[in-house]
């Protein structure tokens, strides 16, 4: 139970060192050479892996364990990063974030992670990767990191496949407590050697000989008996576990010799099927390691602490009792006209009004809590979807309200993998339309005014425009009429019709039957604003528009009949004051000339009752014209106040359907004044 | 034996009233109050309890007992049932006590003026004090509210 104290510290700080690792990797492997982060990469898993181990979260600790030797590995200059590397240690990432999710859902941060560690372990004897399954297209690719062919090679392969020659790619696993390795591999060898000619092994025969293999080994292999005998008479010698017999093809010949080449070149060729490895291969040649750039952008640790939100509630009421109270004693100053008294008392006031920016200040987090795990996303996607993207993240920095930031992860999640699906073409696609074949996102954030704006903008292919308009047509949007008349903005728009895909069919990546109406509700619901833009060929531009805060809005303060009223600025028109002589009566109701049209007038003291008996028998009268829509009214108050940032605050459960009224905001000396709803006042 | 009731008791209209000590929040004395446009006369309006607005109802309009002054006693007992919170005005509020819950009888049907279904029983104490039990969830009915808006409105 002891342990519960230092759980949740545990668990920050683990994703912290998650976060840490993710990110490193990222840059590592832009710069595979860069032992300088390697050493960053090395120190954040030994840490965990110490962490975890006295927390007793074992699981945690083995894997990180077994990364850190890999790790060790690499920055003592014995292994060369390479993509299988990579691939591994992000994997390893994944399930160490599972197991910490699971830790803070209150499990014991258990996880089976046997496979990922034979995995890892299989880096650090330079075996080929196991297999997980007999599926050919990751054969390929583990086949290309262990098992490389030579032109020679391959070619004696190919003229076997021409010549009606069975070719197999064998990979035979012993016994994991086998004693003597070496023996049932010659065996296997010998086997082999007498049905048929062994071309390509890994590791090599000396090494295998030599015992200097983990638990498995795998030839390119020229048979003369089929598969089936093959496997049944490989699988007769004892003490072997798994025998995985794949016939090659002339394709998938080529493509190795093509990976091949290209590696040896270092000069990323364009093949016509761009496979991942083609991804990381030609980023890694590309660009030179540049040590000084990837040091700049080692970002300074802030020292801070964590609070719970709760907690700055609670600080946020404390602080407007302390406000009451400010007002109370300026009152009572004021009364006694005590020197000393008022001075104190004038020095309250300014302290608090710093405090209150302060308080209203702490809620604020930049939105690099979110976009941080951004790039990983990308990464991880580019490969699947088998694209070259580039993510440029800038205005990581903006701030934006706590509760906003836990709500905008999901819709930006869902924009960019729709920039990514949808919007980059493949590298073959962009060659032909001859733009640079690594495709770019920009994930951009900036103040702007009261709003924070984030842009999520592609070079891609653009919206087509026509695709569109079919679509609409098909699910009944618009009328062919209407097709006609709407602008481009307008089509765009209707992407975030609900139910609305352009995709030919439902991918796994942004299609999820889920459209972009859901990522409008959510940002709609935020009180913001989500807009599209695009130039077909050049790309697409998304822009969420969201309030600083969901809690803070700017008001006119009004009185009308002694009490006082917020109207939220965002439906002002414009405040004037009206002649009384130049309000008419239609129909018996009170209207006014308002640029060029007609708008009624009404009377706030009286909509709400607060006329105390006296009618103002003045020539001028002050007005708020307020607009729904296209509706506008002139709304008659006795006074302005002024303009205000106001704190929105519930009326609770007991008072609810209220005429007019959309919410309570407290006032700086502690007063309660209700918010206007405009939309009620407008019919 | 039944279980022991921790009880605050009010008064109103010089009768004793109770509530049940765990749904009341805090009792304060008056407060500024921000009248709400609108609605029905014995919501006063509403204030700021550090930080958080909540409504006020009168509990002498709210029963249709007589109005009086706001007196130096006259004091705020904040109640929170079902996640609705209110405060209600009562003449004064001082005293906690701990009841035997055998001892709450049904409510006779007419006490004082008040509809017996907004009381959830009468108890007898020592020394004939008797203290008028009261049934929150049907005092802050929402429907109810309601139902009176309409009367008004006639």
């Amino acid at each position: 139970m002891e342990q519960n104290q230092y759980l949740s510290m545990f668990i920050d700080e683990s994703n912290d060192h998650l976060q840490a690792l993710n990110e490193n990797l990222l840059i590592l492997e832009k710069n595979p050479q860069d032992i300088d982060i390697v050493q960053n990469i090395f120190r954040s898993a030994h840490t965990l892996k110490g962490m975890s181990a006295s927390m007793g979260f074992d699981d945690l600790a083995s894997l990180t364990h077994e990364m850190e030797n890999v790790l060790d590995l690499v920055r003592n200059r014995k292994l060369q990063m390479n993509n299988f590397i990579f691939d591994g240690l992000f994997r390893s990432l994944d399930a160490l974030e599972g197991m910490v999710q699971d830790i803070i859902q209150g499990g014991t941060g258990k996880l089976d992670v046997s496979e990922i560690v034979s995995n890892l372990k299989a880096i650090l004897t330079g075996a080929p990767p196991s297999v997980p399954a007999a599926a050919t297209k990751q054969l390929e690719k583990s086949s290309e990191a262990g098992l490389d062919l030579d032109e020679f090679q391959s070619s004696i392969l190919q003229q076997s496949i021409e010549s009606g020659s069975m070719v197999f790619y064998v990979k035979v696993t012993v016994h994991e407590n086998c004693v003597l390795k070496a023996a049932r591999a010659y065996m296997v060898f010998d086997l082999l050697e007498r049905h048929g000619e062994v071309v390509q092994s890994s590791p090599s025969v000396q090494d295998i000989e030599q015992e200097k293999f983990d638990q498995s080994f795998s030839v390119y292999y020229i048979s003369r008996l089929d598969q089936t005998s093959l496997e049944q008479q490989i699988s007769n010698i004892s003490e072997i576990s798994s025998v995985q017999i794949v016939p090659v093809g002339t394709e998938m010949l080529r493509q190795l010799s093509k990976d091949k080449n290209k590696r040896i070149s270092g000069q990323p060729q364009h093949a016509e099927r761009s496979s991942a490895s083609d991804l990381s291969a030609a980023a890694g040649s590309k660009e030179a390691p540049d040590k000084s750039s990837a040091q700049a952008k080692q970002p300074q640790m802030p020292r801070t602490i964590r609070v719970d939100i709760d907690r700055l509630d609670t600080l946020m009421n404390l602080f407007s009792e302390l406000l009451i109270d400010r007002v109370r004693l300026e009152s009572l100053a004021e009364g006694m006209k005590n020197q000393e008294l008022t001075e104190t008392v004038e020095h309250i006031a300014r302290v608090s009004l710093d405090l209150q920016n302060i308080v209203l200040n702490l809620r604020m987090v930049p939105v690099d809590t979110v976009f941080n795990r951004f790039p990983r996303m990308v990464r991880d996607l580019a490969r699947t979807l088998e694209k070259k993207v580039e993510l440029v993240v800038s205005g990581a920095e903006t701030e934006l309200d706590r509760t906003v930031i836990d709500e905008i992860g999901d819709p930006l999640v869902h924009l960019l993998r729709n920039s990514l699906d949808h919007g980059i073409e493949t590298v073959a696609d962009r060659i032909a339309a001859n733009k640079p074949e690594t495709g770019k996102v920009h994930l951009r954030a900036y103040h702007s005014g009261n709003y924070v704006f984030i842009e999520i903008e592609d070079d891609g292919r653009g919206i087509n425009r026509e695709k569109v308009i079919q679509t609409a047509l098909k699910n009944g949007l618009i009328t062919k009429d209407a097709a006609g008349k709407m602008t481009d903005l307008e089509i765009y728009q209707l992407l975030f019709a609900s139910g609305f895909s352009t995709a030919d069919k439902i991918s796994d990546i942004s299609g999820r039957g889920v459209g972009l109406d859901v990522v409008k509700s959510k940002i709609a619901s935020l009180s913001g604003h989500v807009a599209v833009d695009s130039v077909p060929g050049k790309g697409t531009k998304f822009t969420v528009q969201l309030p600083l805060t969901l809690s803070i809005i700017s008001a006119m303060l009004v009185k009308a009949g002694g009490e006082r009223y917020a109207i939220p600025l965002s439906s002002i028109v414009e405040t004037s004051i009206l002649k009384k002589d130049h309000i008419r009566t239609i129909h018996g109701d009170p209207m006014i000339d308002f640029r060029d049209t007609v708008i009624p007038v009404v009377s706030l003291a009286e909509l709400f009752d607060c006329r105390e008996g006296q009618e103002p028998d003045r020539e001028e009268l002050e007005a708020v014209v307020i607009r729904k829509g296209e509706k506008m009214v002139a709304l008659l108050v006795d006074e302005f106040i002024g303009q205000q940032e106001i704190v929105l605050k519930s009326l609770g459960k007991y008072l609810k359907n209220l005429f007019a009224i959309s919410g309570a905001t407290i006032l700086g000396d502690g007063q309660v004044s209700l918010i206007i709803d405009p939309n009620a006042i407008i019919k | 034996m039944g279980e022991e009731l921790k009880v605050i008791v009010f008064k109103l209209n010089n009768e004793e009233y109770g509530v049940e000590v765990d749904k009341v929040q805090t009792i304060e004395r008056m407060l500024p109050m921000t009248r709400v446009p609108k609605t029905p006369a014995f919501v006063k309006g509403v204030i700021n309890l550090r930080g958080v607005v909540v409504p006020i109802i009168d509990l002498r309009e709210r029963f249709g007992l007589p109005q009086t002054e706001e007196t130096p006693n006259t004091r705020i007992i904040n109640v929170a049932v079902k996640d609705i919170e209110v405060g209600m005005i009562v003449d004064s509020a001082n005293d906690v006590i701990d009841i035997d819950s055998d001892s709450i009888t049904d409510p006779p049907e007419v006490v004082g003026g008040i509809r017996a279904k907004y009381l959830r029983g009468v108890a007898k104490l020592a020394s004939d004090r008797l203290l008028v039990m009261l049934n929150l969830e049907e005092v802050l009915n929402k429907n109810e509210i309601i139902q009176l808006e309409e009367i008004e409105g006639t």
